[in-house]
């Protein structure tokens, strides 16, 4: 029960860091494209800046944990997948999910 | 002159499709009913039962709206059909389907099982626990509530709850999960909480929390939409979900 409120409410608060990130995100492509897209541009900005990397780790981590949650719900609800399990699956998905961003931000930073 | 109304009423019939059988199953059989002018759907399935066929099994009382007990699926949609006048919801064609409340085991008929849907009541805390009175005394004297403070105006709005079931053969999250409490329990225990006479909040919020409790709701609020009362239950259950949320905040609140 305290497990599920806990769920509940991480999926509340990656939401509202991902409000800030998408937009963040958002800014951040408009403003890049202007004037072509390089490779070198984006090395550019992002190599060796632990500001970068830390907002793309967080960004990461909270859409993988939000969309896990999410889709644990959508599982049981329609497809009746329900208990230990299944949320040990749903949080394998979620951080691998995050795992996946977040080596693309290191990567960038290490570049 | 009303003699020669009812003649030639009686001369157009409406097809009503009424679902019969019982928890191993069945279908539909249909009627052909007088389509009188003034008429609620209850009076349809009393004529059914009395004139052609009283093999037919459902459940009413008091047929003015007060006892909830007469709910039924009227074209796909709960309802009260004691409040529903047959003009206002019958097809073009003249056809109305009736089935028991979903949601529901069924026993007979248009007569679905309550007790699933009343258990989850006392699941969810339902009952009011006295902060003044330990195990069941009577208080002393009466609690003075004043009307216009907040938390009675809170519990105000979803007391007049008479538990028909509408809601809960309304809501999606209970066909896709037995075991959730449904939206007439939730907004019990929300009447509840903002009780200030009781003294049960804690286990009350720790009952209606998790998967089988308020936060498995989405807020689609087909319960607030259909609730014959005009109650609210969807803003109760997302009082309850704040409520919890900040006590989970609290220092030491999670325990």
């Amino acid at each position: 029960m305290r497990g599920q409120v806990h769920l509940w409410a991480a999926q509340r608060v990656t939401a509202a860091l991902l409000a800030v990130a998408v937009l963040v995100h958002l800014v951040t492509i408009l403003l890049a494209v202007r004037g072509g897209l390089t490779a070198g541009e984006i090395i550019g900005r992002l190599s060796g800046s632990e500001t970068w990397l830390l907002f793309y780790a967080v960004f990461a981590l909270s859409a993988g944990l939000h969309a896990a949650i999410g889709l644990r719900n959508v599982g049981a609800e329609w497809l009746g997948l329900r208990g230990r399990r299944a949320d040990l699956a749903w949080l394998g998905v979620g951080l691998l999910t995050a795992l996946f961003g977040i080596r693309a931000a290191w990567g960038l930073y290490a570049a | 002159m009303a003699e020669t109304e009812l003649a030639e009423d009686k001369a157009l019939a409406w097809t009503v499709k009424v679902w019969r059988g019982d928890a191993a199953g069945g279908g539909f059989a249909e009627y052909a009913v007088p389509a009188r002018a003034n008429q609620t759907v209850l009076d349809i399935v009393t004529h059914i039962q009395r004139e052609l066929d009283p093999s037919l099994a459902y459940r009413f009382a008091c047929r003015v709206g007060m006892c909830g007990s007469c709910a039924m699926e009227v074209n796909g949609r709960a309802r009260w059909t004691c409040r529903t006048h047959a003009s206002k919801v019958v097809t073009e064609g003249g056809t109305l389907e009736l089935r028991p409340l979903a949601n529901l085991p069924v026993i007979r008929d248009l007569a679905t099982d309550m007790a699933p849907f009343f258990d989850k009541w006392a699941k969810a805390g339902g009952r009011f626990q006295p902060k003044d009175a330990k195990d069941g005394e009577v208080p002393a004297d009466f609690a003075v509530v004043p009307p216009a403070s907040k938390k009675r105006q809170e519990a105000d709005a979803g007391i007049e709850c008479i538990g028909c079931g509408v809601c809960y053969a309304s809501c999606d999250i209970v066909a896709w999960n037995p075991d959730y409490l449904g939206p007439a329990a939730l907004n019990r225990a929300w009447t509840l909480v903002n009780d200030v006479r009781d003294g049960a909040r804690r286990g009350r919020l720790d009952a209606v929390a998790g998967d089988a409790g308020c936060h498995s709701c989405h807020s689609t609020q087909s319960c607030t939409e259909r609730c014959p009362k005009n109650l609210d239950p969807s803003s109760a259950i997302a009082g309850l979900k704040r409520s919890i949320f900040w006590r989970f905040l609290e220092p030491g609140g999670d325990r």
